[in-house]
């Protein structure tokens, strides 16, 4: 009654092979969730309210502690015009400093400009603090190129290799409509209202260049991506990116997060990252009835302590050849024995949100889980490591409803930079 | 179909195979084809029609009996034995025309119902049966241990049906017969969801069984029930289906086999039971399943059939160990099956396409309320 074809040897075997160019089989251990000797302070802000810096050699909101609440919206490119779309990138760049800093998002503000004056900001996020705000931009694969082939930019032979939509996996149910896009901002905040505030402004900013294609609200975060954390739960119950990749462990991002010079696109695109977003519903009622050990040995977990099934603390190191009464601890089809570096080969810096989005009309919740992930190549970083979760157990209680990629440019260095400039020059 | 994953067992039911060699309680053949070393004290003539079921003995003696159902009406039919509670001690299935089947069946004292089901479908025509003598009784582990060999009956009486109705699919498949295939899709289907939970156990034959189309690997064909049924539905040219049936008559074969050898451990059978629920949640309600012949309300009832069966083969033990969660159960499942009574079409079951939003919710708040009284049974089991 078990047996799936599957034999965990082979899978070790597979492990090692599968690591070439990407990964030394053996290296992850240390290298991936754990502070090195080169340990930085990531830019956190001091406390919830604080502002996060908004320039740097990095755009905010990738290894910046994932701050406790998402506003991700997607974006189509309405006008031909090359200019137009270059001017609302300096307009977007001019607002997001502004928000990020705590202020309004024009340089009048929601309630200082005359009484016939239409504010050039919309108001709701008067009187709150920065809140820990981010705004993370990305370039998708159609601005380089529609899917008919229309080149409307002039960018088409700018784009990188791995910028391209993503290949279906077995399972999928993706809903085109809230899929894929030309433009994405995410906002990441610590109060809901001030990263709504900053996509709605960004979004009139837009207006007539950009619509939106679709957005996604996310309650509270799912990963952990600074070892200062606490490791936040999912809405299966359970601690989730204990083995994240975190801002403490620089090495790891240079080689796993980071485009760098000699990539494809590394010409603009050095010093950023690709974005990959998954809407996964989650089937919360048949996983709520399921008995825990089932749960458990769903994720290879333990719910309580989020240890490896067979150790003990969280922060137990993963150890796949541990038995306990005659049988491995974490079976070969949990998603931590899956998805963990040393089996998939690659690791990704997960930065996920919690989403109920109203019911599904068959009265049940529509809840799930807003994947995002920050990886250097997408088919070495999300791809691969999705493949390999084709016999995940987890996939009983899970579907993937969106995909989208996105190429994140790097930072913001200088105060006339702005958001494209060296893909638009 | 469910992502193949083993079923787990962490609970070790001690003795349970020894003592199921021990016990007293029934373990008769599941079908003709079983056979049982108890001799059969009697034969037990019942004359099945379209609109009767007459059984030449309503008194026995506790024992082993055996039943010769002689089908002379219209319509296939099947026979059962049900103890309290609708738990089958003992079924033929798919009983053709003209055919006369045995079934050998070991039963202890108590009060039983005989049932044929002519056209195979509803709660069948129903004779009480009484059996008197010495009275088994079984203490709980017996009782518990008791219940895998139960299951694995009824999964043996299922898989004969599911050789036969595959066969039948498939040769009018490779014969070009579209209508007579599309008519027997869902009834094979029926007796593969309702063993499920055991099938599903062999995760390299059910993603090539019941694989849907987008499941595969890369490199992988996509084949079996689903890619004969898309044929059936979309096209209506099976010209090219041949090798696909004769792949899918060869797997299910296979599988049948396989199954029959199963016994599954009483947290395994709790498990399953829910499983099969979980399965109509996520595959039946929402269409996903018989995306192009829409035929998933079939698929949801013999889930619910199965589970059921499931539920029932551990009733002896849940009537002593936790009675307030079996009377639960029991109205639970009555009143899902009510909800699918509504959309029944003749012999079988309303389009999934012609289901209204407000039916579909009604489907699918009696399946979340059911699955969380049917989740229950895993710990009761396990509090053994």
């Amino acid at each position: 009654m078990s047996s799936n074809g599957l034999s965990r040897r082979r899978f070790f075997g597979l492990a090692g092979a599968g690591t070439a160019g990407v990964l030394a089989a053996g290296a992850t251990g240390g290298v991936i969730g754990r502070a090195t000797a080169e340990e930085t302070t990531p830019t956190a802000a001091a406390a919830a309210t604080d502002a996060v810096p908004f320039s740097g050699a990095h755009q905010a909101g990738i290894v910046t502690p994932a701050q406790d609440r998402l506003h991700f919206v997607a974006f189509d490119v309405t006008t031909d015009d090359r200019a137009e779309l270059v001017e609302m990138l300096r307009a977007w760049t001019a607002a997001a400093r502004r928000m990020t800093a705590g202020q309004d998002a024009g340089e009048v503000g929601a309630v200082e400009g005359g009484q016939y004056d239409v504010p050039d900001d919309t108001g709701e996020a008067l009187g709150l603090p920065a809140s820990g705000l981010t705004l993370t931009v990305g370039f998708g694969p159609t601005l380089f190129e529609t899917a008919d082939g229309v080149d409307r930019f002039g960018l088409a032979a700018r784009r990188p290799e791995p910028l391209a939509e993503l290949p279906g996996f077995p399972g999928d149910a993706i809903d085109p409509a809230i899929s894929g896009g030309d433009l994405c901002v995410q906002a990441c905040a610590n109060d809901p209202q001030v990263a709504v505030h900053a996509v709605r402004n960004l979004v009139r900013l837009g207006a007539g260049v950009v619509s939106v294609r679709w957005s996604q609200l996310g309650f509270g975060r799912t990963s952990s991506t600074s070892s200062a954390q606490a490791t936040p739960r999912n809405l299966f119950g359970f601690k989730d990116g204990t083995d994240n990749l975190k801002a403490e462990a620089p090495k790891a991002l240079d080689q796993f997060v980071w485009v760098a010079d000699g990539d494809p696109g590394a010409d603009w695109l050095a010093g950023g990252s690709y974005v990959v977003t998954r809407r996964i519903r989650m089937r919360i009622e048949p996983w709520d009835t399921a008995t825990l050990a089932e749960q458990e040995a769903t994720i290879g977990r333990t719910k309580k302590a989020g240890a490896p099934l067979g150790q003990h603390g969280e922060f137990d190191p993963v150890d796949f050849t541990k038995q306990v009464d005659g049988e491995f601890a974490v079976p070969e089809t949990s998603h931590v024995f899956l998805a963990h570096p040393s089996n998939s080969g690659t690791a990704i810096l997960r930065r996920g949100y919690s989403f109920v989005d109203g019911s599904d009309g068959l009265g049940r919740l529509d809840a799930g889980l807003f994947f995002i992930a920050y990886q250097r190549d997408p088919g070495t970083g999300f791809v691969q490591v999705q493949k390999n979760l084709r016999m995940d157990a987890m996939n009983e209680y899970i579907q993937h409803t969106s995909s989208a990629v996105f190429a994140c440019p790097p930072g913001i260095t200088s105060d006339d930079d702005w958001w494209g400039r060296a893909l638009f020059s | 179909m469910k992502k193949p994953k083993p079923v787990r067992e962490r609970l070790s039911v001690v003795g349970l195979t020894g003592l199921t060699a021990l016990t007293l309680a029934a373990c008769g053949g599941g079908d003709a084809s079983s056979t049982s070393s108890d001799a059969a004290a009697d034969d037990i003539a019942v004359a099945a029609t379209d609109d009767a079921c007459d059984v030449a003995s309503s008194d026995l003696q506790a024992g082993v009996h055996q039943f010769t159902v002689t089908n002379t009406g219209s319509k296939v039919t099947e026979f059962y034995v049900y103890a309290d509670g609708d738990r089958v001690m003992g079924e033929v299935e798919n009983i053709a025309p003209g055919v006369a089947r045995e079934l050998r069946v070991e039963l202890p004292a108590g009060d039983y119902e005989t049932a044929c089901k002519p056209g195979m479908v509803g709660d069948g025509i129903r004779t009480a049966l009484t059996v008197t003598g010495e009275a088994a009784t079984l203490d709980q582990d017996a009782t518990l241990a008791q219940a895998g060999t139960d299951y694995q009956r009824y999964v043996q009486s299922q898989t004969g049906a599911l050789v036969e109705q595959t066969t039948a699919f498939t040769e009018a498949v490779k014969a070009g017969d579209v209508e007579g295939a599309k008519a027997l899709f869902p009834v094979a289907r029926t007796y593969w969801e309702r063993i499920e939970p055991v099938a599903e156990s062999f995760g390299d034959l059910d993603p090539i069984i019941d694989g849907r189309e987008g499941d595969q690997a890369e490199g992988e064909d996509f084949t079996g029930f689903h890619r004969i049924e898309q044929a059936l539905w979309e096209t209506g040219d099976v010209s090219d289906m041949g090798p696909y049936a004769d792949q899918l008559l060869g797997n299910v074969q296979e599988i049948a086999t396989r199954s029959d050898a199963v016994e599954l451990s009483p947290l395994q059978l709790a498990n399953g039971a829910k499983g099969l629920l979980d399965e109509i949640a996520t595959g039946k309600i929402t269409g996903e399943e018989d995306r192009y012949s829409h035929t998933d309300l079939w698929d949801f009832a013999a889930n619910l059939e199965g589970s059921e069966a499931a539920v029932q083969a551990l009733r002896p033990y849940l009537e002593e160990a936790d009675p307030e969660l079996v009377g639960e159960i029991d109205d639970r499942f009555a009143a899902t099956e009510a909800e699918l009574e509504q959309h029944r079409a003749g012999d079988g079951w309303q389009s999934y396409d012609q289901l209204t939003d407000d039916q579909l919710r009604g489907l699918s708040d009696s399946i979340t309320a059911l699955t969380e009284s049917v989740s229950q049974v895993a710990s009761v089991v396990a509090g053994k």
